[in-house]
């Protein structure tokens, strides 16, 4: 028990920054380049960790305070994701709920700490930031509470556990729209293409990476961090999701669990690569289609 | 083979909603003709023992034939020769209607069954389908402002009618459908025409150009 | 014993006022006691609410009155309590809050009269929730309406504080109508206006539906939902800051009080009238928040925030109403928990806000957000408790607005475990446009909060802001500890706010019983989850220490060298691209002089968000009937003979109708 527990802490804590890597890799394949190697996050996070860090003479101590209650905000959600069909650390009802205003919270310290700065692009990121994240929440809410109906349970926990298979078989194609639209959200949420293109280095056009444009050092580092374990997050949910195994042994679908993530990191590096990025007013009309289609799907269960 | 009919109506309602949102002329024929296509398949898959399957097969082939071949061949010669892409800016938006759309498909998925019917519902999601593809079918005609995409909202709104028609096919026969093939082809006729008559006249297809004709 | 306690605590705190008249020589020491009073009241009333709360027996007290059909009836049962607490609290640390924001020395006698008619609202406050008489409520509830007017006249030579005090009074008195004809209906026909009588109400017919409609219009008009929130804005940006707390924060929940009070009235309310609350609330949830994001004026915005949060108390009421009318004693607790909680919760945080609001605007003498910025380094304590009310009302975890939120939206998924098939399950719609509101509501705080305090001054006035004084911060640092405390501890709450579910729907606590262990049972997670939270950013706090130090630079613009405030992004630039998707209920009036020339000068872009219901609909039909009906008197001024004719005409059609039809 307690050694499963420390295993999925263990996930937790250690892959992310590799998914990132599996995403560059196949954006570089796709660009015929070689790429960086897969493990770069974690060599850019601990040299980060060595550094000292700039502080801007605007900046308070909210710009110190975003990128730590940013990653413990993550952390924490991620205590109630279960993996490969395992209960979660913390599971009860409604904590579905708590998970998204972790994120919210997560939000709302790193658009703060952008503005502490006072610099313009800092501010157009994190109004972009919170613009797009009010209308990637109720998307985010549909798909959840549609999965709750499913399978019946109100925990995170139920709903990605055993129920899941069973509820496949009944409502494929309600679960199937809300699976679309929990992509489009992944996406979103992640700043990926086709929302966000989370490479370039035009301050104008960015959305997430321009909000941090003024952390160096650890504080960097945190926010880095913090954004491969949001990824894993949302990854975790959208692969227990669509692609529930079924497998009895708790090792083997922990494997198939990081086997699956893997897939999907490819599956978004692939996305990355063959689309185009969206102009920023398109951006609200796709994550309402996305709320339109998960309410769509609710409807198909209510009635 | 129920699921592959759930399938088929969720697409139908899945396509009306790409059109609300859709803004490429090209994009929305398509989806107009595929979802004519479907129609043409749910009349196969709805078919139980009571029916003549050879009438069946022949109001499928029909809608098919019509609905997704000859008139988006139509439309495409249309946009073709008028060289207009995409709807430029629409009355009501793309997001505020796409907001309506699924409003229309909540309250008809929630409240259908609430309706008097004449017949035993076929499959649960038929009346839904039907009031949720003429509801966008009318948005399309009210909000859009291209005449192109008007004629299309039109198309749409007879799709609806048709899954409506599939409801009667029990005991309305071949009437019911000839009737609402044959009117959507006038209607398309009409359209056409006097598409191509306002154009060659005023090199315009914007309707707000035609309102200052008004005497 | 408790009912006694809360009189006392009535009389006291109406009377608290009094001291400054008497001591009109001795201003500052006529203000410090009617602080005192009113702390002393707050102290009452807490020893009067809580073993309510805890357990003990609704407490009952009748007097008689000389007045026909009217007794001095007061009860104070579990529902009662809850609204008492905040009721006396929250005026209590607003005239704390007084002392250093408006002291009685520097305004005179307007200030005397602030401090007057402060501790008669909160008295009739008390009164109206305590009253258990029909005609004593409204006594209470018409010295309230009236102690609002005056108070929002606190400074009476301002020009909008005199529009927003008549617009208020004409919205109060509308509401107070429309209770009188519900009171005086639901009355004749019991026979008795002592609300003790009232239980049971049959809700099936026409006319139960016109009833609740009735109460749903004076009530809603009070509490401020859309489209009844027309008066709110002006009116509570127009009060002094501590005053504006008070209204806002408590004054507003009296209108939720009578919501409550009369859903309880009823007996077994169909399914329709959830849903129309739900409906309702979510409604002035969304368009709340979506008016407060438009706003440059601090106290306009923080007053539509309060619509916002009544939307989240309404749907959580109507999810309540919905366990009613199907008897699932799971949504009652849920919803009535959620409902009742964000009342004490947005009474916390809003007033928080407000006496915020206050403080900057003392600091800096405007509430022009697009005026400020930079103040976090000359008001860190301000800047702080502000964040931590910002943080609070966009309901994120580990704070109180959270867990109230948090407790609507599981009462409305539990909908889901509703009997397949029926409709009420679309209840669950609530929990993602609750999402909406919440993801809106926090970007409109990071708006307010980064263009107030963060960054660098815009203006000379913002850079000449100091901290306000300690007697300022102390009764908001109390209001933000009783935010972390609620959300940190929120099992603790779920006893009392099952026998506020118990006294209010009258349903069994016994089946209550089970629903609210399960509630508390995941409420300890929540508290668990959160300790987990705090607990991780206190490890990472302490690892950054260790980690490599800082220097400072100057802010990276993309390689310019010298930024200054005036590029910084501005409150109206972050919230543009929200506020075009709400285009269409803001209809902003736009001023555009586009720059000309090759050398353009003079260009201008400037948009101002209108009130739609008051500015575009009710004040031109106002216009247009005084135009209508002083033509007619331009016919008949002056002409004896038409006016007695008038008379007549009427008498006559009076005695016809009178004659002819009834």
């Amino acid at each position: 028990m307690i050694l499963r527990a420390l295993f999925q802490i263990g996930i937790l804590l250690v892959l992310p920054p590799f998914l990132l890597g599996v995403v560059n890799r196949v954006k570089a394949i796709f660009a015929g380049r070689q790429g960086p190697p897969l493990l770069q996050l974690y060599f850019d996070v601990w040299k980060l960790l060595q550094k000292g860090a700039v502080y801007s003479r605007t900046t308070t101590w909210v710009f110190r305070a975003g990128p730590i209650v940013g990653l413990a905000a993550v952390a924490t959600a991620g205590t109630m994701l279960p993996v490969a069909g395992q209960p979660a650390l913390f599971t009860f009802a409604g904590d579905f709920v708590l998970f998204a205003y972790l994120l919210a919270l997560a939000r709302f310290a790193t658009a703060l700490a952008a503005l502490d700065t006072g610099s313009s692009f800092e501010g157009m990121g994190a109004a972009r930031e919170v613009s797009f994240a009010s209308m990637a929440e109720p998307a985010l809410f549909l798909v959840l509470v549609v999965m709750a109906r499913a399978t019946g349970s109100l925990s995170l926990s139920g709903m990605l556990g055993p129920a899941l298979a069973p509820a496949w078989r009944a409502a494929a194609p309600a679960l199937l729209l809300s699976a679309i639209a929990l992509f489009v959200v992944a996406l979103a949420e992640n700043s990926r293409i086709p929302v966000d293109d989370p490479n370039t280095h035009l301050e104008l056009t960015m959305i997430h990476e321009v909000m941090v444009l003024d952390h160096s050092g650890p504080d960097l580092a945190f926010i880095l961090y913090g954004a491969s374990l949001k990824f894993f997050l949302f990854g975790a949910l959208f692969v227990r999701l669509v692609a529930d195994a079924g497998i009895a042994g708790i090792w083997a679908a922990e494997a198939v669990f990081v086997v699956e993530l893997i897939g999907f990191a490819i599956l978004v590096g692939v996305v990355e690569s063959v689309m185009a990025r969206l102009r920023l007013t398109r951006v609200p009309q796709m994550l309402v289609g996305a709320s339109v289609l998960s309410v769509f799907a609710l409807v198909l269960l209510l009635r | 083979m129920g699921a592959w009919t759930d399938m088929a109506f969720i697409l139908v309602v899945v396509l009306d909603l790409f059109l609300l949102a859709s803004s490429r002329l090209g994009a929305a024929i398509r989806a107009v003709a595929l979802q004519g296509a479907l129609l043409s398949l749910l009349a196969l898959l709805l078919t139980g023992s009571g029916h003549s399957v050879g009438h069946m097969l022949v109001v499928a082939g029909g809608a098919f034939f019509i609905k997704a071949v000859l008139i988006p061949w139509l439309m495409f010669r249309a946009i073709r020769e008028m060289a207009i892409r995409r709807e430029m800016e629409p009355l009501v938006g793309y997001v505020p209607s796409m907001i309506l759309g699924g409003v229309g498909v909540v309250l008809s998925f929630a409240f259908s069954r609430g309706l008097p019917l004449p017949t035993n519902e076929m499959h649960p999601f038929l009346v839904p389908t039907a009031l949720a593809t003429v509801w966008t079918g009318l948005l399309l005609v009210v909000s859009r402002r291209k005449a192109v995409t008007q004629v299309l909202g039109f198309l749409v709104l007879e799709n609806g009618v048709f899954v409506f028609g599939l409801l009667l096919t029990d005991f309305m026969p071949v009437m019911v459908e000839a009737g609402v093939l044959l009117d959507l082809l006038a209607a398309v006729f009409v359209m056409g025409i006097v598409m191509f008559q306002i154009n060659r006249e005023f090199a315009s297809l914007d309707t707000d150009a035609l309102s200052s004709l008004k005497d | 014993m408790t009912g006694a306690l809360a009189l006392a605590a009535v009389v006291l705190a109406t009377s608290s006022g009094l001291l400054g008249l008497a001591l009109r020589d001795r201003p500052d020491l006529g203000q410090r006691l009617s602080a005192g009073a009113l702390c002393l009241a707050a102290v009452l009333g807490i020893a009067a609410a809580v073993p309510v709360l805890a357990g003990s027996p609704a407490s009952v007290i009748q007097l008689s009155w000389n007045q026909p059909h009217a007794s001095l009836a007061f009860r104070l049962d579990a529902l009662s309590a809850l609204f008492l607490l905040p009721i006396l609290c929250v005026p209590a640390l607003g005239a704390v809050f007084g002392i250093g924001y408006w002291p009685q020395e520097e305004h005179g006698s307007h200030a005397v009269n602030l401090q007057l008619w402060y501790g008669v609202v909160t008295g009739s406050m008390a009164l109206v929730v305590l009253a258990d008489n029909a005609l004593l409520f409204l006594f209470a509830w018409e010295v309230m309406a009236l102690c609002g007017f005056f108070l929002v006249r606190a400074e009476p030579d301002r020009r909008d504080a005199q529009k927003a005090s008549w617009v208020y009074l004409a919205a109060a008195h509308v509401g107070t109508f429309a209770i009188f004809a519900f009171f005086a209906s639901v009355g004749s026909a019991r026979g008795s206006f002592d609300f003790s009588a009232w239980g049971g109400l049959g809700s099936g017919g026409a006319a139960a539906s016109w009833l609740a409609l009735l109460a749903l219009l004076g009530f809603g008009l009070k509490a401020g939902l859309v489209p009844l929130h027309f008066w709110l804005p002006g009116a509570h940006a127009a009060a002094p800051s501590h005053v504006s707390a008070v209204m806002s924060g408590v004054l507003l929940k009296t209108g939720i009080y009578g919501l409550f009070r009369t859903a309880g009235f009823f007996e077994a309310p169909p399914a329709s009238w959830g849903a129309v609350l739900m409906v309702l609330g979510g409604v002035s949830g969304v368009l709340g928040v979506a008016l407060a994001l438009a706003q440059h004026d601090l106290k306009r915005l923080l007053a539509y925030h309060s619509v916002e949060n009544i939307g989240i108390i309404t749907m959580g009421l109507g999810i309540a109403m919905l366990g009613r009318s199907r008897g699932e004693p799971g949504l009652v607790l849920l919803g009535f928990a959620g409902s009742a909680l964000h009342v004490v919760n947005h009474a916390l945080f809003k007033s928080l806000l407000f006496l915020g609001a206050g403080s900057v605007q003392h600091a800096t003498g405007t509430r022009d957000v697009e005026r400020l910025g930079g103040l976090s380094r000359a008001m860190p304590w301000t800047a702080g408790l502000f964040l931590v009310g910002a943080a609070a009302i966009s309901g994120l975890p580990p704070l109180n607005g959270f867990v109230s939120e948090w407790f609507v939206a599981l009462g409305a998924v539990s909908a889901l475990e509703l009997a397949p098939l029926d409709r009420a399950s679309f209840a669950v719609l609530v929990a993602p446009v609750l999402a909406l509101v919440g993801a809106l509501a926090a970007a409109c705080f990071v708006k307010v909060q980064g263009s107030v305090f963060l960054g660098n001054p815009r203006t000379k006035d913002a850079a000449r802001a100091e901290e306000s004084p300690g007697v300022m911060l102390v009764p908001m640092a109390a209001l933000a500890g009783a935010c972390v405390i609620v959300g940190l501890a929120p099992a603790l709450l779920i006893a009392p706010l099952a026998r506020g579910a118990a006294a209010w729907s009258g349903m069994d606590p016994a089946r209550l019983a089970g629903a609210a262990g399960a509630a508390s049972g995941t409420a300890t997670w929540v508290s668990g989850v959160a300790f987990v939270l705090v607990g991780t950013v206190a490890g990472l706090w302490l690892l950054r220490r260790r980690l490599g130090a800082g220097t400072a630079a100057e802010t990276w613009s993309c390689g310019y060298a010298y930024p200054t405030a005036r590029m910084a992004y501005t409150g109206s630039s972050f919230a543009q691209i929200l506020n075009q998707g709400f285009r269409w209920v803001l209809l902003p009036r736009v001023r555009f002089t586009p720059p000309k020339g090759p050398f353009p000068t003079g260009a201008r872009f400037s948009t101002e968000p209108r009130e739609a219901v008051l500015d575009l609909a009710l004040l031109p039909a106002v216009r247009d009937y005084i135009s209508a009906t002083s033509r007619v008197r331009g016919l008949i001024a002056g002409r004896l003979h038409l006016q007695a004719l008038l008379v007549l005409a009427t008498l006559v059609a009076l005695l016809a109708w009178r004659l002819l039809w009834w």
